[in-house]
């Protein structure tokens, strides 16, 4: 029986190791939605708490910048999908091409991001006691902008670490890694930037709109 | 007389830099037990001192302060680095591949990656020890977390890192359980050492995460004042409260779950009969997994939640008795008219029956609300819980270790030696915690620096009983470490026991088996086996 350069030993056979690694980033994606359950848990309890406070908060923040990052994230979401399907059709250039554009539009949100965080830095609209923002008359507007900064925050730190990890597979692919044969962490990164762009897919009506 | 196989995983390869990047689940989890055993020593040493303050009610040894940060120490260590790796971690790492006729688990480099994390966030705890210390309780409850001036930042990072580490172990174990069972190894022949581990790790990697985003939270909210947990900002300091359980009480069951799958195979392999109801005891484990989920709110009964909510989390609290009973009453019956036999580990099993059951059934006094009101905060809970921890999952802990010690190392221990600790260990451990329960029931709270006059003589008998405790726990550092030099060698299977991992040599060679590896029987299929062949 021939014996594949990437099969680990203690595999039987690739349909193994493939069915192996892919149950083990399914429970990974599985910690990270229940890591940031416990944030959305925390959100719905304030936000039951202080309803008006969290309408007229939410108004300081930026629909069009919110919609232009939510555009971005899902057409990233399709170029990651087809990186992986260039791979399974033995298409190494395309596949790079594609995440390639993956990472510029992960940047894009992120620039973006940059710009949203920088105006509310600059208006004082900010978590806990560093919220000197005067213009919402309910009680406790920090903590609308706490969470607002926490929660986008752990998912931009998500979204940087996927840059890290697509711009891994991307210089693996280069060097001829991957091919129809043996593309498992093309996909696994695949899955990783797809429940990144998932989780901001619940980010963006629950902080941009509220109604 | 069995041989000490030559040519084993401790040997091959040899070098510093074998051991560093191994990616063998054997060694691995032999660094994780030197890295347990260590933090065993640390945290029992810090309950003897802890102990003989409370000799008499007065200042005795340390200052008040300081008798804080060691009763959160004692508590942290014991938990975060001891108690929960120490049988999935450690043990299990050794010995699930083994079980299931694996090469290694799964994932081997993410293995290797949880043991450094585990490392690393050991570290960031016990430099909080060096940065003055913590005086919350391992519990961190805000709002005192939040505003004490103590360590808490290096302790809760400690933590979340730990967190990580488990989570590691929990998506490995899931995976190594439903992708590398050897052929014809179907999931009702699997040993049920292997559903606890399976159980644990479900926990392990559904609970976690929400402890480490509750500690993430916690640390901004002392360095950023973001007012999530503060009544003065809008907040609400029982939210903490209820992550903090939601975590912390599944994080019992991964401590105790593991350790009943040892019970179950110490007590066939020492009755040398069939598990009596395999199935019960395989579903009961998955069915406290699930359980363990929906009872936090009973570690709040006295924060102002809502008495309804109270009474829900009471009702399903009593539920947890059931599974727990049916294993139980299993091992009961599975000793039954069997050839029972008392070596070392088997007396930790019974041990384990007699310890767990009080652990569980004073669970019951604290399960509901009237009595808890009485009782709650006392030393009541303290015994209660070491019942359940030490007299639990320690016990099935030690017993793991001296049934597989002889697979680990080749060697045996001195079986005298071990018979006589694990008596010490019994009688010093009731000793201690007996006292306990009387002395919460008369009202004595827990963490206090001192007490009143008329709680002084069960005390002393508890610190005498800590002391008897340690005398047993110090002569089993000393035989386990000499039979590593002259311990008889122990043979493929000095236990006459049917489980896979002993069809292989001892100490284990670096490929675990055969390449022509055969499921020919169950783990306690004994009386199929023994009507073929004399063991």
């Amino acid at each position: 029986m021939s014996h594949p350069a990437h099969l680990q030993h203690h595999f039987s056979d690739s349909e193994q190791q493939y069915e192996s690694s892919k149950l083990g980033m399914w429970l990974f994606l599985l910690t990270e939605v229940l890591m940031f359950g416990g944030l959305f848990c925390a959100y719905a309890i304030f936000r039951a708490w202080h309803p008006e406070m969290f309408y007229h908060a939410h108004k300081m923040l930026d629909v069009t910048m919110g919609t232009i990052n939510t555009v971005a994230l899902i057409t990233s979401s399709l170029t990651v999908a087809l990186a992986i399907y260039s791979i399974q059709n033995n298409r190494q250039k395309d596949t790079v091409r594609y995440l390639t554009i993956t990472i510029l539009l992960a940047v894009v949100f992120l620039v973006i991001k940059y710009f949203e965080y920088a105006h509310k830095i600059h208006l004082g609209q900010l978590p806990g006691k560093f919220y000197t923002y005067g213009g919402i008359e309910e009680a406790n507007p920090h903590l609308f902008f706490s969470m607002y900064f926490i929660m986008t925050g752990l998912h931009g730190i998500h979204v940087l670490g996927g840059i890290a990890v697509i711009s891994w597979v991307i210089v693996r692919t280069k060097r001829g890694e991957f091919s129809s044969d043996y593309y498992t962490p093309v996909e696994m990164v695949g899955l990783f930037w797809h429940l990144v762009d998932l989780i901001w897919i619940f980010l963006f009506p629950l902080f941009y709109l509220i109604g | 007389m069995g041989t000490y196989s030559e040519r084993n995983y401790l040997n091959t390869p040899t070098g510093i830099k074998s051991w560093l990047f191994t990616l063998d689940h054997k060694r691995i989890g032999l660094m994780y037990l030197f890295a347990i055993m260590t933090f065993l020593f640390v945290g029992g040493m810090i309950a003897l001192v802890i102990r003989l303050e409370l000799l008499n009610p007065g200042p005795d040894i340390v200052a008040a302060d300081i008798y804080n940060r060691l009763f959160t120490l004692h508590g942290a260590i014991m938990i975060f680095l001891f108690i929960i790796p120490s049988i999935p971690a450690a043990l299990g790492n050794i010995l699930l591949p083994l079980m299931i006729g694996a090469k290694d688990v799964a994932l081997p480099r993410l293995n290797l990656l949880s043991w450094y994390v585990f490392v690393a966030g050991a570290c960031i705890a016990m430099y909080s020890i060096i940065s003055g210390g913590v005086d919350t309780g391992w519990t961190f409850y805000t709002p005192y977390s939040s505003t004490t001036d103590s360590a808490v930042i290096s302790m809760t990072f400690g933590a979340f890192v730990l967190g990580f580490s488990s989570i590691f172990t929990g998506i490995n174990f899931i995976v190594t359980v439903h992708k590398l069972r050897m052929p014809g190894m179907t999931w009702f022949k699997m040993p049920l050492m292997v559903w606890g581990l399976y159980a644990t790790a479900v926990i392990q990697i559904l609970a976690t995460p929400v402890l480490a985003i509750t500690l993430v939270l916690l640390i901004l909210e002392r360095t950023w004042s973001i007012g999530i947990f503060d009544p003065m900002m809008g907040g609400d300091p029982v939210l903490f409260q209820h992550f903090f359980w939601f975590y912390s009480h599944p994080a019992v069951y991964i401590m105790i779950l593991p350790g009943m799958g040892i019970i179950s195979e110490l007590i066939t392999t020492f009755s040398k009969k069939k598990i009596f109801g395999y199935k019960a005891i395989a579903f009961s484990s998955l069915g406290i997994a699930f359980l363990s989920f929906m009872v936090w709110g009973h570690h709040m009964f006295t924060s102002g939640q809502s008495e309804f909510s109270s009474m829900i989390f009471s009702v399903i609290t009593f539920l947890v008795g059931i599974p727990s009973g049916i294993k139980i009453f299993n091992w009961l019956a599975t000793m039954y008219k069997g050839r029972i036999t008392f070596e070392t580990p088997m007396l930790y099993a019974l041990i384990f029956l007699f310890t767990f059951s009080i652990g569980g059934l004073t669970g019951m006094f604290l399960g509901s609300i009237a009595t808890d009101i009485h009782l709650h905060d006392t030393y009541f809970v303290v015994a209660h819980f070491h019942y359940v921890m030490m007299g639990g999952t320690v016990m099935a802990f030690l017993g793991g270790l001296h049934y597989w010690w002889p697979k680990i190392w080749g060697r045996m221990y001195n079986e005298t030696h071990g018979r006589i600790s694990a008596i010490l260990v019994f009688v010093g451990f009731n000793m201690t915690f007996i006292p306990q329960f009387i002395l919460g029931s008369q009202g004595m709270p827990r963490r206090y620096y001192m007490y009143v006059e008329r709680f002084h003589t069960l005390n002393i008998v508890s610190t005498v009983g800590s002391w008897i405790l340690a005398a047993g726990f110090f002569l089993m550092l000393y035989y386990l470490v000499i039979s590593l030099f002259n311990g008889k060698p122990a043979g493929n299977n000095p236990w006459g026991s049917l489980g896979l991992e002993w069809s292989t040599p001892s100490p284990i060679p670096p490929e675990n088996f055969d390449d022509d590896l055969k499921f020919e029987h169950g783990p306690y299929d004994y009386d199929k086996v023994i009507a073929e062949k004399t063991i």
